[in-house]
């Protein structure tokens, strides 16, 4: 028993002994800014491993991730504001309240994540008939329909978005949960499951014919991704404090299925490219000011090393376009 | 017939396959013993690769009745159909071309695993133990068919004839009691097709295979069948041992075309 578990309980402990280290750490060394921006890379590694889970793995042509995101952002920013700050209302200044805060947020996270879940199940069904663009499309739709409800429904804010969320999460808890995402993804990838998923990208009547039910696994990855894209939402909300259906729109989607393009369906490359096109708008802030420019290039910028960077890639990115080249899924 | 007492693995009773107007296999009927090796021959188009899809479940029937060992496949789709122990090759090979060689035979094997999706997640013990066993029983495969130098390359790198054998232990690894072969010679050269020939009887003692095979070699087919099945336009125009097919008219007639004088 031990022996199967102990290399990996070491590990965990030293993962964790280093992230608390950079929660007490990094906020005395960074402004509050950066640290945000710390959150924000962790909540895209989240979302992208996710959806590579559904795009790379797969290969269901999804671009409407930013959906799942919110759902589990607004149910559980909802359940905070009107009954959660209540329940721990009472605790607020004592010694416990700092542990029951994180209990909360654990169940939260997992109401999100479900709440999430039960919208790729949704969509998980129409993906048995639809293939390709045709899917694309219908994902898109999807998140649009998200986001168009969101704004016309008052009890949470509407068109002024749900402000006041207590925040409860922290830059620690958010790293925990990417860890914690990435190995779990990582694992299922190595796993009957994943080698389904994979199998259905690569060919679905083959597939079939060995015995692998296809719209079980489809719409499972699609429940799955949905479910961590939920857990995502939730520490966002939990940490900005403020969610607009703004915050959720067709360019997140889309700038999660660029960090999936860009990391080539391989879990490792995938996490590097949520690092770097989280930081990248943010780093280009800095070049304006650097150059006495009277204008900001900051997107001009950024668009063009990304035209550079699929051009560089551009074995990773038709892999993942076109199933089929070499190597596959999380391969290293 | 009592489908107890049924002698026959793979029956089907008056099967029709119709495409719209196009009638593709029309009232076929065809029984195959357990340990029997029958190919399925006939000219191009005559429905051959059709009946396949009908016992896999691919295409539906119109009329008839397909059963394997009694247990009525009609309506069911084809992952049940291969879950009954139902295991096919494609004409075109369609390998899992950006996987591993191992991992093609991984994938055909999920059905040998007894753990979850969480257990998978925190990589359990059996999670750890299972997944010995299948790579375990995946490599010993290989070894069997002199692919296991092949196990980490990606199964698309393969040379062709290697990705036809591939094809067919990716579907033993299935463990099937039945094994459609759809044309497993097309592009091999006589040498080739010679050892194929020799692979595929072999199959059949140590797999205990029944095997049903489409073919257009006919050195292959006359060589390893029990029985050959002669379809033309749908429809079963001879049947026998090969010697009696070989000297058949009517089976002439169907590949030469009625003689003129």
């Amino acid at each position: 028993m031990w022996a199967h578990y102990l290399p990996r309980l070491v590990l965990y402990v030293a993962i964790g002994s280093v992230l608390v280290g950079l929660d007490v750490g990094l906020p005395r060394l960074l402004n509050a800014y950066l640290v945000q921006i710390l959150v924000f890379v962790a909540c895209n590694i989240v979302l992208a491993t996710s959806l590579n889970l559904i795009n790379g793995i797969a290969g269901q042509f999804s671009i409407g991730h930013a959906g799942f995101m919110a759902i589990g952002a607004y149910a559980t920013a909802w359940l905070s504001t009107t009954h959660g700050q209540r329940l721990l209302a009472p605790y607020e200044g004592q010694r416990l309240e700092p542990l029951l805060i994180v209990a909360y947020l654990v169940v939260l996270m997992f109401l999100g994540g479900l709440a999430a879940a039960l919208g790729g199940l949704l969509i998980g069904l129409p993906s048995l008939r639809l293939r390709g663009d045709y899917l694309a499309i219908a994902t898109l739709g999807f998140g649009e329909i998200i986001r168009v409800l969101l704004l016309n429904l008052e009890p949470v804010g509407g068109a002024t978005g749900l402000r006041g969320i207590p925040q409860y999460s922290s830059l620690f808890l958010v790293l925990v949960a990417a860890v914690v995402t990435v190995a779990a993804l990582h694992n299922l990838g190595n796993s009957v499951h994943g080698r389904s998923l994979l199998a259905i990208r690569e060919d679905e009547t083959a597939a079939e014919a060995l015995g692998i039910d296809c719209a079980h696994y489809k719409t499972s990855a699609f429940v799955i991704g949905a479910f961590f894209a939920g857990v995502a939402g939730c520490l966002y909300a939990h940490y900005t404090q403020f969610i607009h259906p703004r915050s959720f729109d067709f360019m997140k989607s889309i700038e999660l299925v660029l960090i999936v393009v860009l990391g080539g369906g391989n879990l490792r490359s995938v996490i590097l490219a949520a690092v770097a096109i989280t930081l990248l708008p943010e780093g280009l802030r800095l070049v304006k000011g650097a150059l006495h420019l009277p204008f900001d290039p900051r997107m001009a910028i950024y668009s063009a090393l990304l035209i550079a960077a699929m051009l560089v890639r551009r074995e990773r990115v038709l892999q993942a376009v076109l199933p089929g080249r070499k190597g596959g899924g999380l391969r290293e | 017939m009592d489908s107890v007492s049924d002698p026959a693995l793979l029956t089907l009773e008056s099967c029709t396959v119709s495409f719209g107007g196009l009638i593709a296999v029309d009232e076929l009927s065809l029984q195959v013993r357990p340990g029997e090796l029958v190919s399925l021959i006939g000219p191009n188009g005559a429905g051959k690769t059709t009946v396949f899809n009908a016992i896999t479940g691919v295409y539906p029937l119109a009329r008839g009745d397909i059963r394997l060992e009694g247990t009525p496949l009609g309506g069911l789709p084809p992952h049940r159909v291969a879950r009954l122990g139902v295991a096919r090759t494609f004409q075109n090979i369609r390998l899992f071309r950006g996987l591993t060689v191992l991992d093609n035979l991984r994938a055909a094997m999920h059905h040998g695993s007894d753990y979850d999706l969480l257990r998978a997640a925190l990589r359990s013990r059996r999670w750890a133990a299972t997944e010995a066993r299948l790579q375990a029983k995946a490599r010993e495969l290989l070894g069997l068919f002199e692919l296991e130098g092949r196990a980490e390359e990606p199964a698309g790198s393969l040379p062709y004839g290697e990705q036809r054998r591939l094809e067919i232990v990716r579907a033993l690894a299935t463990g099937p009691r039945l094994l459609l072969l759809d044309e497993p010679a097309a592009g091999m050269n006589p040498a080739e097709t010679q050892r194929l020939m020799d692979l595929i009887r072999s199959l059949i003692e140590r797999f205990s295979l029944t095997i049903l095979l489409i073919e257009h070699d006919m050195r292959l087919v006359m060589g390893v069948s029990d029985r050959v099945v002669v379809l033309n336009h749908g429809r079963e125009i001879a049947a026998g041992t090969p010697q009696q097919i070989a000297g058949d008219p009517a089976v002439i007639e169907a590949y030469l075309g009625e003689p003129t004088h």
